[in-house]
């Protein structure tokens, strides 16, 4: 295996392109050297992108944040800025792994290991969050939920690597939140997720809404007819119901010891209502 | 072919060759005699291989030697100052907060970088910031303790 950590996204694009063997790109490396040491994966070339300018940086823009593919999911919740504007991304991305694995993980390498349980996806698919890909004809953008391709697989093609996460604006009176399931209080991964972003208007009426559910679909799911259960309501008991019953049947979960098909598509309701009605307070819904 | 690293460690300046899939932890244990960390799971699920890279808390067995070119790493072996223990390393042996050890440089390691950020965390803080660390002996209840306290006397209370 050769290890190389290129100065630009050019050089980086121009090595992962031209690698004849297996060639990764190495992020945080929280998955990368897991799946190394088991013999999941036997790289030729390994690109460490951490050392191109920007990678590990969080901007704040006048359309948004961006945030370089290599910053780890600690700085995230120490960014004021960014936990005020997308509390619920940065709730989803704290929550991988404990405090050590926190300190190397990625929202990008999350993304790309492209399993349907990653933490920080459905946050980032309810916010409308994008991701800038560099490659060998240039760059291209794409929206976080077109990234995943099925379990353990995306849409990127050879000599690609996401390079940022683009978030939005946020709109005035929105809130978005996260939440998962599981057995235990810290280092597991969903047995089921929702994420919930909203926008009202001045009367608390919901006029956007995008609600994301992960760990039951082999990718993370935008479910639109979760949407429109909320826009136009208040979030009121028969809107969450709507919700509630719109995220259950939506849901292709698997069955398998951590929970069954059952269990999976009645809590996919149960935390998209109640994500919703996280996100509709820090809207400022009352 | 051999990764050339020229990185800092305790303070000191280091250089080390090693090969380019070769853990931090390795290069740690087995070329730079550093044998503080241990290998417990070798995927970052028990935190005995804690270190601490450019202040962040961090498992070796995450990292690549070949990615420390420039860093700045805490290793357990630069906690103690010479002959004097860092107040965590005495709490835990005055409070009895290892029995085989194992796992003790991790946690105290994950203690200093949790203390770094909270200086008066609560039980429950505690135990967020070290559910990253794996403690068969204790029972973690005298590990929690040792970090009270020696929280305590940092803080000078």
């Amino acid at each position: 295996m050769r290890y190389e950590s290129p100065a630009t996204v050019k050089d980086a694009v121009a090595m992962l392109a031209k690698e004849k063997g297996k060639a990764f790109v190495l992020g945080g490396g929280t998955d990368l050297l897991v799946k190394m040491k088991a013999g999941m994966v036997e790289p030729d070339l390994v690109v460490d992108i951490k050392r191109i300018k920007g990678m590990r940086d969080i901007k704040k823009t006048a359309s948004g944040f961006v945030i370089g593919a290599g910053t780890p999911c600690a700085a995230l919740s120490e960014n004021a800025a960014l936990v005020k504007a997308w509390p619920g991304v940065v709730e989803g991305a704290s929550l991988i792994g404990s405090k050590q694995v926190q300190g190397r993980c990625t929202m990008a390498g999350n993304l790309c290991n492209a399993s349907p349980a990653a933490d920080s996806v459905p946050g980032l698919v309810a916010a409308g969050a994008k991701v800038v890909i560099a490659g060998p004809k240039g760059k291209r953008k794409l929206a976080v939920e077109d990234v995943p391709a099925g379990v353990g697989r995306t849409v990127l093609k050879k000599g690609e690597f996401i390079e940022s996460i683009e978030l939005p604006k946020k709109d005035a009176r929105s809130g978005d939140a996260y939440l998962r399931f599981i057995p235990r209080t810290e280092m597991d991964i969903a047995v089921v997720s929702a994420g919930v972003s909203l926008t009202l208007d001045a009367k608390g009426v919901i006029t956007k809404a995008r609600v994301a559910l992960g760990a039951v679909a082999p990718t993370v799911l935008l479910v639109k007819e979760c949407a429109k259960a909320l826009i136009g309501s208040t979030l009121d008991e028969a809107a969450k119901t709507r919700l509630a019953a719109a995220a259950s049947a939506a849901c292709k979960p698997i069955d398998d010891k951590r929970g069954t098909i059952e269990f999976r598509t009645d809590v996919a309701g149960v935390l998209a209502r109640r994500a919703a009605e996280i996100a509709y307070a820090r809207a400022g819904g009352k | 072919m051999a990764v050339l690293v020229k990185t800092t460690i305790n303070g000191d300046p280091v250089e080390y060759a090693c090969q380019p899939d070769e853990p931090l932890l390795d290069v740690l244990r087995n070329r730079l005699g550093l044998t503080g960390a241990k290998e417990g799971c070798g995927t970052g699920d028990c935190g005995a291989c804690s270190v601490i890279i450019d202040g962040r808390l961090t498992c070796s067995c995450l990292v690549l030697g070949a990615e420390m070119e420039g860093r700045t790493l805490e290793t357990i072996e630069g906690m103690a100052d010479g002959a004097t223990l860092h107040p965590l390393q005495r709490h835990f042996i005055e409070g009895a907060a290892l029995q085989c050890g194992i796992c003790t440089p991790g946690m105290l390691i994950a203690a200093k970088a949790l203390l770094a950020k909270n200086p008066d965390p609560s039980e429950e803080e505690i135990r967020f910031g070290l559910a990253g660390n794996l403690c068969r002996c204790t029972g973690y209840d005298k590990i929690v303790r040792a970090v009270q306290s020696a929280a305590k006397e940092m803080r000078g209370a």
